[in-house]
């Protein structure tokens, strides 16, 4: 019997491994072939396609240090990311809350289309048709003065809250995603009993609700920062006057000035903040988690 | 038996593309340009076909550099290159562009000297480029908020525009406008200080910076910008074909021109259908065409210019001699200057939050 289990597994392991393939074909050819050509283009002076004479150099490093925009950049693009991640919780968790424990069938299918429907749109459409509810005389701004008595002027595109209404809209799926997962294994009779013991509605909250719930919490967070800080579409459009950031100045160096190399060498020195951030943050996320 | 019939398919598809490659390559024109810049008119492109016989074949790039790695990436596919006269230089110095034999380009004759005799497009008494068109990034206006436009380009400074100014997001354009704003050769600036000082109290007065035709067009057309930095052939077609209140102001200070032109890529395959091509592009007859449908900037041919109607703008503003006194027109920049001033262009840009 232990015999045929355990050629059971090895067989199963190699009928797997015709279904892992492709996957990790994929991931080779696809992400760790160019992700390793980046880092290599990172410590060279020129790009050898330019067909110049090029060699190792650090100078792309330590560029980040020698001028105090970059890191002025990336501590703004860091509050960014977490000012959004912050309102993606706001908005994203009792929405999950409401589809995981109060709404049941029809109307939970319809509300959960609702969530999922900016991930069905393109991420430009959206963030044009922000620019279109947003701007002075738009939407929003038009909608308001018709109702209320007093003219007010509304103008909030170009600005950092535009930056942040149209992130927050991009990635809260995320964060309501996730949180419905864990939301939704919580057992009901947890909840009741903590209630029949006297525990008021906000302690139920304080002392069942989240704690159980903080493993979505955590994952979203994480799915919904990291993105965020390299963000620099948004930015651009939104932002306006404000709306550089650390995703934008990469942007321009690969687009404006084909400088690949410094270009590459930001986006790992992004890369190993955010792990580092990642890296420090998950003791206390494991422990609250 | 799954192996060799899979190899025989992969052969048999190799050898049809050849095939194919070989077949085709006779008197196919391959045109590297901007995309929606002439080059791709249909109609232009059904006029040169059925004249010549040859067939048109365009692709596209989205910035100079994406031009110049094209053509060093794919040395022999394209027949002719849009190059501006700025970058014609490096492309030169590069070995990507041959020298043009104008003798088969009748219309060449026609061209205004002072283009056609450029040194950004001569090298060695060889002619590396054919003058296309050219054009200014100068002001425009909106002109519901002006009664009278404006002459100089210290409006753009003016407090009674705060927050409805823009200027275009690039580095190379933002820096030269500054040397214009302070008095000084945009080739050859200088006082690199002033014109980071100017830029700087530029900035609170900035609305957003475009980057797109469109972007500037939806601004004024919901009436959130007065002035801004423009493209002359942009202003004119957002009056003439959008029917905007735009209107193009060359300052007294002056403005910046640049001149496109077009070359033939080392190893083209057919040299002859190249030069026929540029030939079609700087005749009248498709200029005044393209102008009328679409709207263009200047041809660089004079007979061209003169077919236009007597006060189209191309004509009557942009041949006005007293604007061609005070334009500068952009010569060749560095990589390393280019870096540059993306370094103070970000810098005034992160300053302003």
């Amino acid at each position: 019997m232990a015999g045929q289990v355990a050629i059971g597994s090895r067989s199963g392991l190699r009928s797997a491994l015709p279904l892992l393939l492709p996957a990790y074909l994929w991931l080779t050819v696809a992400i760790f072939l160019p992700l390793s050509a980046m880092v290599f283009f990172s410590f060279m002076t020129e790009l050898p396609l330019s067909g110049k004479a090029w060699s190792f150099t650090l100078d792309n490093y330590t560029a980040f240090l020698s001028q105090g925009l970059y890191p002025t950049l990336l501590l703004a693009s860091l509050r960014l990311g977490l000012e959004v991640t912050l309102w993606c919780v706001v908005v994203g968790y009792p929405a999950a809350y409401v589809l995981a424990k109060v709404l049941k069938g029809r109307s939970r299918e319809a509300i959960f289309l609702l969530v999922i429907l900016p991930f069905w749109s393109n991420g430009l459409v959206r963030i044009f048709s922000w620019a279109m509810v947003l701007r002075e005389g738009g939407i929003l701004d038009t909608a308001l003065n018709a109702v209320l008595p007093i003219k007010i002027n509304i103008d909030l595109m170009y600005s950092y809250p535009a930056v942040i209404i149209g992130l927050v809209h991009s990635y809260v799926p995320y964060m309501v995603l996730t949180c419905y997962l864990t939301l939704q294994a919580i057992d009901g009779s947890l909840i009741e009993a903590g209630r029949s013991l006297g525990a008021s509605r906000l302690q139920v909250l304080k002392r069942i609700v989240i704690p159980l719930s903080m493993p979505g919490l955590v994952a979203g967070a994480a799915l919904i920062f990291v993105p965020v800080v390299g963000s620099f579409m948004e930015p651009r459009i939104l932002g306006g006057r404000t709306g550089t950031f650390y995703g934008t100045v990469i942007e321009d160096q690969f687009v404006a000035v084909f400088n690949w190399p410094l270009g590459a060498a930001l986006s790992f020195i992004l890369l190993a903040v955010v792990l580092v951030i990642l890296a420090v943050a998950s003791p206390i996320l494991r422990r609250a988690a | 038996m799954r192996m060799p019939a899979l190899t025989a398919l992969l052969t048999a598809t190799a050898v049809f593309t050849f095939a194919l490659a070989f077949a085709a390559e006779a008197d196919e024109v391959h045109v590297l340009n901007w995309k929606g810049y002439g080059a791709d008119e249909p109609w232009a492109i059904a006029v040169f076909e059925k004249a010549t016989g040859n067939k048109v074949v365009n692709d596209f790039f989205n910035s100079e550099q994406e031009m110049l790695t094209k053509l060093r990436t794919n040395p022999g596919l394209y027949d002719v290159v849009m190059i501006n006269a700025a970058f014609n230089d490096q492309a030169m110095a590069e070995k990507l562009i041959q020298p043009i034999d104008v003798s088969k380009i009748p219309n060449y004759a026609d061209i205004s000297p002072d283009k056609s005799g450029s040194p950004m497009l001569d090298h060695d008494g060889k002619v590396y480029g054919v003058p296309w068109v050219w054009g200014l990034t100068a002001l425009a206006i909106n002109e519901k908020s002006f009664d009278t436009p404006p002459t100089s380009i210290t409006e753009m400074w003016n407090e009674a525009h705060k927050g409805r100014v823009v200027i275009r997001d690039d580095a190379v354009e933002a820096i030269q406008f500054g040397a214009i704003a302070t008095g000084q050769n945009i080739n050859d600036i200088k006082d690199m200080d002033a014109v980071k000082a100017k830029l700087t109290s530029l900035m609170p007065q900035i609305k957003t910076f475009w980057s797109s035709e469109n972007d500037w067009n939806q601004m004024v057309a919901s009436n959130q910008i007065d002035i801004g930095t423009y493209w002359s052939g942009s202003a004119d077609r957002a009056k003439t074909h959008f029917k905007l209140p735009v209107s193009l102001v060359i300052p007294q200070e002056g403005a910046v021109a640049w001149l496109d032109a077009f070359s033939i890529p080392a190893g083209s395959k057919n040299v002859a259908g190249a030069q026929a091509f540029i030939n079609y592009m700087i005749d009248p007859t498709f200029y005044v065409e393209w102008v009328t449908k679409v709207g263009a900037p200047v041809s660089a041919n004079t007979k061209a210019v003169a077919a236009l109607p007597e006060d189209a703008f191309n004509r009557k503003v942009m041949g006005d001699p007293a604007v061609a006194k005070r334009i500068q027109f952009q010569a060749p920049i560095t990589d390393a200057q280019r870096e540059k001033y993306l370094a103070l262009w970000q810098e005034l840009k992160v300053n302003v939050k």
